[in-house]
């Protein structure tokens, strides 16, 4: 298996083709390919034991097309370490999809630090999509410290549905300002004894600040998850809200805590957390349908990670 | 004989008995209205019959095509052709309308897009939606009725299925029934409306968990009229007698 076969398995093997598109591969700590569009600079050094990254999206420059960052190991055991900047410059836009490709992991690390500075009305997208082989053998560990000034907008999706999640810490620190928006959406399924940790903590400094943090993580077998949501609003006119949902089956596990701090009279957050089995009302309406117990908690589990 | 027989049913919850000795049948391709005011017993019925939690534990006997279904799991039954379609149809976060009535679908039925259409739901607006709060209670009612066309089952429960629904789209709800009929389903609905009750042939007319009367729908139509006043669960169908029509 090489890296062509990863790629075709993310299904992007024809962005990649694409001179319009830009791109950047690596396997482990090796860049495979890169392809860049005028607004973007992507530069790498590739070290023993990391590979770093740096990103720059000029001021004002918009790249109208996803950038494709792919992070692949076709080894059975190796350990990946990002050490990632990204700089979008102000009135910039982007949207990057990155994909963590892992099919073959026995036992596999995958480490991402990343600090990422989101300039004044610019706007970065970030959606990061793992494929993971079905064996369990991965600790993935993606942190970012996410900086937004006036009027700057930050979403991420992370979305780790495909293949067993080993072990996951998802660690996220993010601070807006002035009018800024932060949205964060996590989604999980873990299954076998998968070891699931959300942490995101938001703080809304700036006036009119917003932010949203949502996770949907689903457990089953003997998978744990603990969801950890905080958001903390020192700014007249702050706004936020805080929404986790996770459903466990069989000898699964899940915590939420949500933790909402408003330190300012004119600030806002709100939270709502669920944990529990399936709906009944939405299990028995798909069954009478004439889909069997299984079937329907596949349906509405899919549905909730989509 | 019916095609679905209800025999002596008594159902207890918590101490109230809700369905007090319950014998009925609906007939074969057919269109029936089950009746009465709140409290009286209708939902309930419905939801014995397709054997959901919490009202599966009931005395007495349901039949469908002759066999005891009394035993049967919530999608067993479904898979002889029974099914049901809430008062509050349910939501579902990230599922998409196209999945939702591709669950249902039965082989060679009617497509997707046929069943929105029927039911006044436009596919290019409405497939790729998800089936979650964004969508108003009209709109899911609408849904899941496209979702009992799809499935073409041989007997339907329609809870209450005007409710949320606007007067304008009321009619599409009427075509769905008749397309249901035309499929050859027997079609209950539960209800509290006149314009629905006058879609069946015959009614069933509940209250305080029995059955109080039933024949042709013009003969229990009175009830809606204001000629039978709630009482203490003593009401007849009033043909003279006092204002509650008791003789």
């Amino acid at each position: 298996m090489d890296m062509n076969n990863l790629l075709e398995m993310a299904g992007v093997n024809g962005a990649l083709q694409d001179p319009d598109t830009a791109h950047l591969a690596i396997d482990v700590h090796r860049v495979m390919s890169k392809n860049l569009v005028p607004g973007l600079q992507v530069e790498t050094e590739e070290a023993e034991g990391v590979i770093r990254v740096r990103i720059r999206v000029e001021e004002g420059a918009h790249i109208h097309r996803p950038v494709h960052l792919c992070f692949g190991i076709t080894h059975q055991q190796a350990q990946q370490l990002i050490d990632m900047d990204v700089e979008v410059g102000r009135k910039a836009r982007i949207e990057v999809l990155s994909h963590c490709i892992f099919p073959r992991a026995t036992d596999v690390r995958h480490q991402m630090q990343a600090r990422i500075h989101v300039g004044e009305d610019a706007s970065y997208r970030y959606l990061e999509k793992h494929i993971h082989s079905d064996r369990g053998g991965l600790a993935v560990y993606p942190s970012a410290q996410v900086e937004l000034e006036r009027g700057a907008r930050f979403s991420t999706d992370f979305e780790l549905v495909r293949g067993r999640v080993g072990t996951l810490a998802i660690d996220y620190v993010l601070t807006g300002r002035y009018h800024s928006i932060l949205e964060m959406v996590s989604r999980v399924n873990g299954r076998g004894d998968d070891d699931i940790s959300i942490r995101e903590v938001g703080y809304l400094v700036g006036e009119h600040a917003r932010g949203a943090l949502t996770s949907r993580v689903a457990v089953r077998d003997r998978a744990q998850a603990q969801v950890y949501n905080k958001l903390r609003a020192t700014a007249p006119h702050a706004r936020g809200h805080v929404d986790c949902k996770e459903i466990i089956q069989d000898d699964g596990k899940a915590t939420a805590i949500p933790i909402v701090e408003v330190v300012h009279p004119l600030a806002h957050v709100t939270h709502e957390a669920a944990i529990g089995s399936v709906d009944t009302k939405q299990l028995e309406t798909l069954m009478a349908r004439g889909l069997d117990e299984d079937q329907a908690t596949e349906l509405i589990i899919e549905g909730l990670l989509s | 004989m019916g095609i679905l027989e209800v025999s002596n049913l008594h159902l207890t919850i918590n101490g109230t008995r809700i369905l007090n000795d319950v014998t009925l049948d609906f007939w074969e391709g057919h269109v029936h209205a089950v009746v009465g005011p709140n409290g009286a017993g209708k939902s309930t019925l419905a939801a014995a019959i397709m054997g959901l939690e919490g009202y599966r534990d009931v005395e007495g006997d349901i039949r469908f095509e002759g066999q005891s279904i009394t035993g049967l799991s919530v999608d067993q039954r479904a898979k002889k052709g029974i099914t049901l379609a809430w008062q509050e149809p349910a939501r579902y976060e990230g599922l998409s309308v196209a999945k939702f009535l591709g669950a249902a679908a039965a082989d060679g039925g009617i497509t997707a897009e046929e069943a929105l259409e029927q039911v006044g739901l436009s596919p290019a607006r409405y497939l790729h939606r998800a089936v979650d709060k964004s969508l108003s209670g009209g709109e899911r009612k609408k849904l899941e009725l496209a979702s009992i066309l799809v499935m073409e089952p041989r007997f339907v429960m329609l809870d209450e299925p005007d409710s949320g629904i606007d007067v304008a789209s009321l009619h599409k709800i009427f075509e769905g029934i008749q397309s249901l009929r035309k499929q050859g389903a027997t079609v209950v609905l539960i209800t509290h409306s006149i314009t629905v009750m006058k879609q069946a042939e015959h009614a069933f007319l509940f209250c305080g968990g029995r059955l109080i009367d039933k024949g042709r729908t013009p003969s229990i139509l009175p009830y809606f009229e204001g000629e039978c006043l709630p009482c203490d669960h003593q009401n007849v169908p009033t043909r003279g007698g006092d204002e509650h029509g008791h003789e």
